[in-house]
């Protein structure tokens, strides 16, 4: 250790647990030099949340961002000889358990991780002290593993110092951190000032008081995780190692039980929500263990000791609680964790709120979007950048961190809603959605109507069949269907006020905005253009829309759930001399969806404006009066028929939707939820939306995106873009269909819900030439098709019309059949109802 | 050694205290210790004599009895001294007071000494009564002795060994072992006695899980106690001036020899 301290440094990375360590080992591998890493804390164990964690890994993940950096923690942890394979069981008291574990058979699958369902009698064969009897079964994973995440981080600060690129500094204090302009200058501590233009916050729990010295938010909270060793325990000690038995998940008491030597870990998920803020954490020398690990409430725990005493009678029943915490750990808002560059502080980045099981992957993940602009792994639901306001603040954060901390274990629907911070955000016209019986999905935090329990007669109407099955039902409604018919038939009308909506305007805009786009923004005033915004490797970053309303104006629309990241997109690349204005209009204009065969019939009553295909083609956007009330409309569609996108300023908001109801009584107009706009009108065009069909790891040409000619301006990710479409595409986006939804198992029919392995016809999952594998990234119904619609990447031996396949739903397979290979839509493939 | 002729009553004393770091924080205006963020245990000398009634009961028969004076939150001891074996447990208390009343040494063994002249005289003397050498936060080293004043028994502070036997003439007796500079000061006593225990006496055992359930169900007879106070105020607390520890490397591997050698002599130690 140096006696001089620094002052000056090409990247400050704050913290040494898992996280800083990981960093500054990534970032010195690929290329970093003059890095200086502080922690408040002694080394090795500077006594945050790495320091007391449990330290196992269980691979799968539903989620495929969070199972790859799974993947890729647990290949680095091998690689440095820190990881154990113990195995895992994760074991079911309920039936439900059971379903999910059928569930979490095909996320296994998914990812290529070796699992399979156990009996009781298995699971007594590998842990001969669990009591047997109350378990239905188990999912078990051989490659459950601990790791000693001390001594890897050790080994990250060992493999930088030997590259000559760290210096590392333990027991001091950042004081402060310096910003000029919005970007970070210096970090000062109580050793004195370091100058630099990068500085990586990993300090978990303590993270909030850093990022308030920086003038910014990490969205987290310090929370208590509960946990005891007990011991001694005779049969733990004879196996003479750490982990002699596989770790115990007891999912639905939401606990575990891992073998220490020769005692047992009983941690806990189900005590109620326990939070701290970070200034309140002990320092080192006012806390009796460390400061996070503060002294346990007993009362919180006793009812996991009952249920821990039922499972393990034998073994648990004599030995002494030797050790018990109230352990602090980070919890985010939507429990991911938070990587990437600060939205509002250039040059601050964060890797906080992440797992041991995630820790190196996502140390790698932060190290490569530094240096190259874009990481391997698709960081979406990672992003630092995805907050709204309001979602980066203490209330906000604790009010959702309560919500879901009993979730860990839990059993968490793919659509499943939040029930907290409701009615934070809401349409001008929520009173008039309200009593039409909306049913709300949260976009954006705003609340959207999903469907209306006003259209419940059209059920009937259109004969629309429901769902047997709780689950494939859960956070649905066959009104979704019916509303979709009606709009096809006549006219509906959609709530689209979480809208995202940004205005650029000054002289360099159209220059600026070139840069950005893949498509060509230089059309004609009232024109329109969609296009993908890119990565540095030819990902998609984004996909919106722009509305050319001036010479030197655009208008950007973008969706609801990506709004914050593309905002910080765009900030982030606005040119330094001035001549690019950005605005966020978000709360300044509602917009109204109005489509159906009479939407034009509609319009001619809301407008004396002309709305002729003629006067007002496909495409592009007009300002018309509503009798007094000026609204732009820009004839487009998501759900594949005639109509306008109505945007009105957020006043005339209400006025408006009113307007639209009465025109469009005498043609049976229908309110129109986003079942049917997100799902099944989306599907049936094969529109594809970001963050399901569209990430960072699929590129232009395999999303099917790609024009016929690429543009003559330079934009980020052309390079990449350019070899894309000279390359034959390792994956192609299809559309499938389920044909035959019978469960032999359960004798209903079974209705997939996203995020399924389609398999070869003998089972296998389908890798292609890139190692990504077919998943179905979208599933729902196409009423206007009469078939239930997959949409999945997959490799082109496979994309191929009428190739039969199989989807790998609840551990048991369904036959499935390719009908589009490509963009072309299912339904109405020469857009006819929508352009004429 | 033969056993007494009847089951062995032992009472022990505890205090709830609060678990502090290295660096203890006191209140803004100094009138206490801040809590927040600390737990509370009972102090570590009390631990062992909870342990050892708890062995003494094992090998001879009989029953301890835990019993504290101190707010509501102090049953958390009392239940954890039941967790680990103790059998029963008193809470001397006065509710209508709650915390605000500084509760001095001369007040807490009033309390203490009626409440176990009341249970003695419901159930039976206690033929050994313990108490830790001093708390761990206040330290007055005078409860115990003030107890066993007013209950007109003896009392031998700093003890770190307890034995039970019986004397010549059938009489349950005591030996109880202190340290000293040069060794140990045995004493011999009639019971009943009161002991003050020192940390080491014993290892203190952790509580089972069937020990916590156990202590959340178990009965905590309650006592009201009225203060006597005594003349002992507690005006306000300061934190002693820190000890500022200075870390020199004196250098890696052969190179550091010359500085260690120099460190020594300067020591005197050559």
């Amino acid at each position: 250790m140096s006696n001089d301290f620094p002052t000056s440094a090409s990247v400050v990375v704050i913290g040494a647990g898992i996280v800083g360590n990981g960093v500054v080992g990534h970032l010195a591998e690929l290329g970093w030099r003059n890095i200086v890493q502080i922690d408040k804390g002694p080394l090795p164990n500077p006594g945050g949340s790495t320091g007391h964690a449990s330290n196992f890994i269980f691979p799968v993940d539903h989620n495929r961002e969070m199972a790859a950096l799974n993947l890729d923690s647990q290949r680095q942890y091998i690689e440095m000889g820190v990881n154990t394979e113990c195995g895992g069981i994760e074991v079911a008291r309920t039936p439900e358990r059971l379903e999910e574990f059928r569930r979490r058979m095909v996320s296994a699958k998914n990812w290529g991780i070796d699992a399979r369902l156990v009996t009781p009698a298995e699971i007594k064969e590998m842990v001969p002290f669990i009591n047997d009897e109350i378990l239905l079964g188990g999912f078990y994973t051989p490659s459950v593993s601990v790791v000693d995440s001390l001594r890897a981080g050790t080994i990250f600060r060992e493999r930088a110092q030997a590259l000559n690129a760290l210096e590392t500094f333990a027991n001091v204090e950042v004081l402060d951190i310096e910003t000029v302009d919005g970007r970070v200058t210096a970090v000062v501590t109580d050793r004195g000032r370091i100058k630099a233009d990068h500085v990586v916050i990993c300090v978990g729990v303590w993270a909030p008081r850093l990022a308030a010295m920086a003038g910014t938010e990490i969205p987290l909270t310090p929370a208590v995780h509960q946990m005891i060793d007990v011991g001694p325990i005779p049969v733990l000690e004879e196996t003479g190692k750490e982990l002699g038995f596989p770790i115990v998940r007891d999912m639905d008491t939401f606990c575990y039980e891992r073998q220490s030597s020769g005692s047992m870990e009983v941690g806990s998920y189900a005590h109620r929500p326990i939070f701290i803020t970070a200034d309140d954490i002990p320092s080192i020398k006012e806390s009796r263990l460390s400061p996070t690990e503060l002294p346990i409430t007993m009362e919180d725990f006793d009812p996991q000791l009952e249920q821990a005493l039922e499972l393990m009678p034998d073994i648990l029943a004599t030995a002494e609680i030797k050790y018990a915490i109230n352990g602090l750990l980070s919890l985010t808002p939507d429990g991911f964790p938070l990587i990437g560059e600060t939205p509002d502080v250039k040059g601050l980045w964060a890797a906080c709120a992440i797992w041991i099981k995630e820790g190196p992957g996502a140390a790698r993940m932060l190290a490569e979007w530094m240096t190259h602009g874009q990481p391997e792994v698709d960081p979406h639901q990672s992003d630092i950048a995805r907050f709204y306001k309001f979602a980066r603040n203490d209330h906000h954060v604790r009010a959702r961190c309560a919500e879901h901390f009993n979730k860990t274990y839990g059993i968490v629907h793919p659509r499943e809603q939040w029930a907290s911070e409701r009615d934070v955000r809401t349409a001008p016209y929520h009173d008039r959605t309200e009593a039409l019986g909306a049913v709300y999905f949260l976009a954006g935090g705003m609340e959207r109507p999903h469907w209306y329990e006003s259209n419940a007669a059209l059920v009937e109407k259109y004969g629309v069949v429901d769902r047997p099955h709780e689950w494939d039902r859960r956070w649905w409604s066959p009104i979704i269907n019916a509303e979709h018919l009606a709009l096809k038939e006549s006219v509906g009308m959609v709530d689209l006020a979480p809208f995202v909506v940004f205005e650029f305007d000054g002289p360099g805009t159209k220059d600026y905005l070139q840069g950005l786009t893949v498509n060509n923004v230089d059309v004609a005033v009232g024109k329109s253009v969609y296009t993908p915004l890119l990565d540095v490797n030819g990902g998609f970053r984004s996909d919106l829309t722009m509305l050319r309303i001036a010479e030197n104006t655009y208008r950007v629309m973008t969706g609801a759930f990506d709004g914050p990241r593309d905002a910080f997109w765009f900030r982030k690349h606005l040119p330094e001399d001035g001549s690019v204005h950005f605005c966020d209009l978000t709360s300044s204009y509602v917009t109204i969806g109005l489509w159906g065969p009479n939407a034009r019939n509609v319009m001619s009553k809301l407008t004396t404006s002309d709305v002729s295909n003629e006067a007002f083609a496909y495409g592009t956007t007009q300002e018309v009066l509503f009798d007094s009330i000026p609204v732009r409309l820009f004839r487009i569609s998501y759900v594949g028929e005639l109509g306008w996108e109505i945007y009105a300023q957020t006043e005339h908001a209400r006025a408006v939707w009113d307007k639209i109801v009465a025109a469009g009584q005498e043609f049976a107009i229908v309110p129109v939820g986003a079942g049917v706009y997100g799902t099944t009108g989306r599907l049936e065009k094969g529109y594809r939306l970001m963050g399901s069909e569209l990430d960072g790891e699929y590129t232009v040409v395999e999303a099917g995106l790609h024009r016929p000619k690429v543009k003559s301006a330079d934009f980020i990710g052309k390079a990449a873009y350019l070899k894309h479409r000279d390359e034959e595409p390792a994956a192609i986006l299809c559309t499938l269909t389920v044909e035959d939804h019978m469960s032999e198992r359960d004798a209903i029919l079974r209705y997939m819900v996203g995020g399924e392995t389609i398999t070869t016809p003998d089972g296998n999952r389908i890798v292609d030439s890139k190692g990504r594998v077919s998943v179905v990234t979208t599933a729902g119904a196409g009423p206007s098709v009469g078939k239930f619609l997959l949409f999945a990447y997959l490799p082109p031996q496979h994309a191929v019309v009428g190739n039969e396949l199989q989807v790998y739903y609840m551990d048991e397979f369904f036959p499935v059949k390719v009908a589009v290979a490509g963009s072309t839509p299912l339904f109405d493939p020469t857009d006819a109802r929508m352009k004429g | 050694m033969s056993e007494p002729a009847t089951p062995l009553r032992i009472l022990v004393c505890v205090k709830r205290v609060p678990a502090p770091g290295a660096r203890i924080t006191l209140t803004a205006d100094h009138s206490a210790i801040d809590t927040k963020n600390l737990g509370f245990t009972t102090s570590p000398h009390e631990e062992c004599a909870v342990e050892e009634a708890i062995r003494l009961v094992d090998n001879h028969g009989g029953s301890a009895t835990v019993l504290t004076l101190g707010p509501a939150e102090s049953d958390e001891q009392l239940r954890y001294a039941i967790s680990v074996g103790i059998n029963k447990a008193v809470h001397v208390t006065n509710p209508a007071l709650a915390d605000g009343v500084d509760w001095d040494p001369q007040a807490t063994a009033s309390a203490l000494a009626d409440a176990i002249a009341s249970i003695e005289a419901d159930e039976g003397a206690f033929d050994l009564i313990l108490f830790g050498n001093e708390s761990a936060d206040s330290g007055g080293f005078q409860v115990g002795v003030r107890v066993a004043r007013k209950l007109g028994r003896a009392i031998v502070n700093g003890i770190k060994g307890i034995e039970i036997g019986v004397s010549a003439d059938g009489h349950a007796t005591v030996t109880a072992r202190r340290e000293s500079t040069s060794g140990f000061e045995v004493y011999e006593l009639a019971l009943p006695v009161v002991l003050g225990v020192k940390e080491g006496l014993n290892l203190p055992r952790y509580p089972t899980l069937p020990g916590r359930l156990r202590s959340k169900k178990a009965d905590v007879a309650v006592h009201t106690a009225d203060p006597v106070l005594g003349g002992l105020v507690t005006e306000n607390f300061d934190n002693a001036a820190e000890l500022v520890v200075q870390t020199t490397m004196l250098g890696n591997g052969e190179q550091a020899a010359p500085a260690i050698v120099d460190l020594i002599e300067r020591l005197g130690l050559l």
